[in-house]
């Protein structure tokens, strides 16, 4: 059976340039970057050399680049900190759990915490920002406020006006995380053009990966560590370095660079917009979020009338990979916030599905696609016309 | 040669339905097709961390109960080993509204219900069947003891007894319709537990000693009244005010009770009054909140009657028919005769009086091996 992978928001597959540029690290130079040694410094030389390109990734100086495993960390490390009982925390109300959860458990010690909601085409309003941001009144003390923004939304898509946001914070003199798990290599990138004082990447959403990414932490941003122990990444995250893992994320963001610049994006974009503009010819589909300015790979369809679960696994027994809503502990579907948020109700949510290209998809794939799409929607819906409303 | 189908196998994480699986995804249905496309389902049904710690109920939910975590990994790592594409689909919504809710309002309203029979109704053999035929299974299979079969000469899928007359299922599926019937497998039918477990060890399922689920799954450490309770604060509901008298038969009050919910026709514990001879629960009225306790004897009644029929052997009852008539799980199937009693409702009248005849338990009807029918008992 054929299979077309649009999960790409999801995980995606390491490009061959970075499994090659991984390969010496697993037995030859297996180092620890830590040793004095020649292996240590065979592996040293390894991470200093990735630092050297996330350096130029995020526009940034190298000590700012901090290596760590993916972006749930980055995002619980910029919360967990920089907040103390007292501060201020503003998020959005669509951002990754990696950020709500944190959330959550901020507002429990003591943190007063504000979730803006997007408009309905899923933008967030900076304004909503620069309204919720309070003044520093806490006696005896500064108290800080921290803005954490998604660079772009991985369930519609949808590129958050993070400049804007930046601006605000710096005339507020607060603090600016980026989530930029979903917007990295996928939009040219500069962390002093977005003006945040941290930024989180993960290198398995560029083809590099699983289980390893980067932070970008401003000098003098007094971040305290999330691990402590030994004094890797200049104290700012213990724990002995994935050299391999490293390499690949440094590849993996030299090669995102690069199809940010040749075009890729805009190839992907016209697929995209090819698959969207097929599917919404089925009668009773909206595009959740397509009114705002989106990453090139993704669209969220709303399918009237049926159930996203039972698409999700008929497709994937066509082989289709997509997905909906968000995975709950046991693995079904549960509706998604991001949706809900923007102001779909439950079964509107339920009822939608993401797509997201890998930036090798093609032509091929796009049509496969739209070939096995309109028949699973139709036969879903013949069988179970009334499932949406009694839902 | 016959078409290959698709067939879901609705997988709870348990031995039987593992083996249900495993027998389809290796052997086939019996049918003479040897390549099926076998999916596994599990249903998210209910969330066992929603009430957990809340009256007494456990904190950690016991592995056993429908959709803990535990038995989702069990019946993920079973489609792993089979080697079958596995989903978890989410009914937690209809769950709640067919089965949950529903159990609880019969417990208020003075009656014992039976959640699988519920679910199996709403659920399984409705819900579960739709998804799979969504996506694109047009069979589903289950883990159930029973068997059924086509009758060519009635024209009609018949449900019966399995080989297994211990593990019988069958009184939980009297509700089956003919198109559930007809597009429902279930190949543990002709096998005996331990010939299952045999199976599931052939088969190389880690999981062939696991023991049997025994409890209502969605009510952990298997006290319901705890979970009413619970239940009801949760949805922030004063818990329905069913205190009231106690009464021996004569009428005379003998003692008050917190709830009629915590009461079934049958039940000798917990009655809260002293007695020289043993008490037990012979009527609940769900309207003066009244119950009538006596003597084990006066629990014994000639007649039931039963709504809310479905029928598998027969179209429908036209006259008076002799069937054994089972009135809950454990019972043993009694002689009576069966008669119409107006529109969806029958009369059953026992040869020997039976023992607490139990409004909201189910009575079923079988002829030999056959389920007849069944249905409601009022």
């Amino acid at each position: 059976m054929r299979r077309v992978y649009c999960d790409a928001n999801a995980t995606t597959p390491l490009l061959p340039e970075v499994m090659e540029a991984m390969r010496p690290y697993w037995m030859e130079q297996f180092g620890n970057a830590s040793s004095i040694h020649f292996q240590g410094q065979k592996a040293r030389a390894a991470v200093d050399h990735a630092r050297e390109t996330l350096a130029r990734f995020f526009h940034c100086r190298e000590a700012e680049v901090v290596f760590n495993s993916g972006g749930t960390e980055g995002d619980n490390t910029a919360i967990f900190g920089l907040l103390r009982p007292g501060d201020q925390f503003i998020t959005t109300s669509i951002e990754h759990s990696a950020v709500l959860r944190a959330a959550d458990r901020m507002a429990e010690r003591g943190v007063e915490v504000t979730f803006v909601a997007p408009k309905r085409d899923g933008l967030i309003d900076p304004e909503e920002i620069r309204r919720a941001i309070r003044p520093a009144t806490r006696l005896g003390g500064s108290r800080r406020t921290l803005v954490s923004v998604m660079l772009a939304n991985n369930e519609t898509g949808v590129l958050q006006p993070v400049e804007e946001i930046g601006g605000i914070a710096a005339d507020a003199k607060v603090f600016f995380h980026i989530d930029a798990v979903q917007g990295a290599g996928k939009v040219a990138f500069d962390v002093r053009r977005f003006g945040c004082h941290l930024c989180s990447i993960s290198a398995h959403k560029i083809q590099g990966p699983k289980g390893v990414g980067a932070m970008y932490v401003r000098r003098g941003t007094p971040l305290e560590p999330l691990i402590v122990g030994g004094s890797h990444e200049r104290r700012q995250r213990a724990g002995t370095e994935n050299v391999p893992g490293i390499v690949g994320l440094g590849k993996a963001v030299e090669l995102a660079m690069e199809s940010v610049e040749d075009g890729t994006m805009e190839r992907i974009a016209a697929l995209r917009d090819r698959l969207e503009a097929g599917i919404l010819a089925i009668p009773g589909t909206q595009a959740n979020g397509a009114g705002a300015p989106r990453v090139a790979n993704t669209t969220n369809i709303h399918f009237e009338h049926l159930e996203g679960e039972a698409l999700v696994i008929a497709l994937d027994l066509k082989g289709v990979a997509v997905s909906g809503g968000s995975a709950c502990h046991s693995g079904s579907t549960e509706p998604s916030h991001v949706l809900m948020a923007m102001g779909l109700d439950k079964n509107a949510a339920l009822a939608s599905l993401r797509f997201s290209l890998l930036k090798t998809a093609t032509d091929e794939d796009v049509d496969h696609v739209l070939r096995a799409v309109p028949a699973a929607v139709e036969h879903l819906r013949a069988l179970a016309p009334e499932t949406a409303s009694s839902f | 040669m016959k078409q290959s189908t698709t067939i879901a196998v609705a997988m709870s994480g348990g031995v039987d339905s593992s083996t249900a699986a495993a027998i389809l995804a290796h052997e086939g249905d019996g049918s003479g097709v040897s390549h099926n496309t076998v999916v596994g389902l599990t249903m998210q049904l209910w969330d066992q961390r929603r009430l957990a710690g809340k009256h007494g109920i456990p904190d950690t939910p016991k592995a056993g109960r429908c959709c803990s975590l535990d038995d989702v990994y069990d019946a993920r790592r079973v489609a792993e080993h089979l080697g079958i594409p596995y989903y978890v689909v989410n009914q937690e919504e209809r769950f709640e509204r067919d089965v949950v809710r529903p159990f609880v309002d019969e417990y208020l309203a003075g009656r014992t219900p039976i959640p699988c029979s519920l679910c199996n109704d709403h659920i399984k053999f409705d819900q579960l069947l739709r998804t799979a035929r969504s996506i694109g299974a047009e069979r589903i299979a289950t883990g159930h003891y029973a068997v059924n079969e086509f009758d060519e000469k009635r024209g009609r899928w018949i449900l019966k007894r399995p080989a297994d007359v211990a593990k019988d299922q069958t009184y939980f599926l009297f509700g089956l319709t003919q198109e559930q019937l007809a597009r429902t497998l279930f190949p543990l039918g002709h096998m005996t537990k331990p010939e299952v477990r045999e199976a599931a060890r052939q088969h190389g399922l880690t999981l062939a000693e696991k023991p049997d689920s025994q409890e209502i799954c969605f009510v952990p450490g298997g006290d319901y009244k705890q979970f009413i309770t619970a239940y009801l604060e949760e949805q922030g509901e004063a818990a329905t005010e069913t205190a009231g008298e106690l009464v021996a038969a004569n009428g005379e009050v003998i003692g008050r009770h917190a709830g009629i919910h915590n009461f079934t026709v049958g039940q000798r514990k917990g009655l809260g009054v002293a007695s020289p001879a043993p008490l037990y629960v012979l009527n609940i009225d769900p309207s003066s909140h009244r119950v009538t306790v006596g003597a084990d004897a006066e629990l014994a009644t000639c007649t039931l009657r039963a709504r809310r029929l479905n029928w598998i052997s027969v179209a429908e009852l036209t006259g008076p028919m002799r069937v054994r008539a089972k009135i809950r799980h454990r019972h043993e199937a009694a002689w009576a005769t069966l008669e119409p009693a107006g529109s969806d409702e029958v009369l059953a009248t026992f040869d020997e009086p039976q023992r607490a005849v139990t409004p909201g338990q189910a009575a079923v009807f079988y002829d030999g091996d056959e389920v007849v029918g069944g249905g409601w008992i009022v």
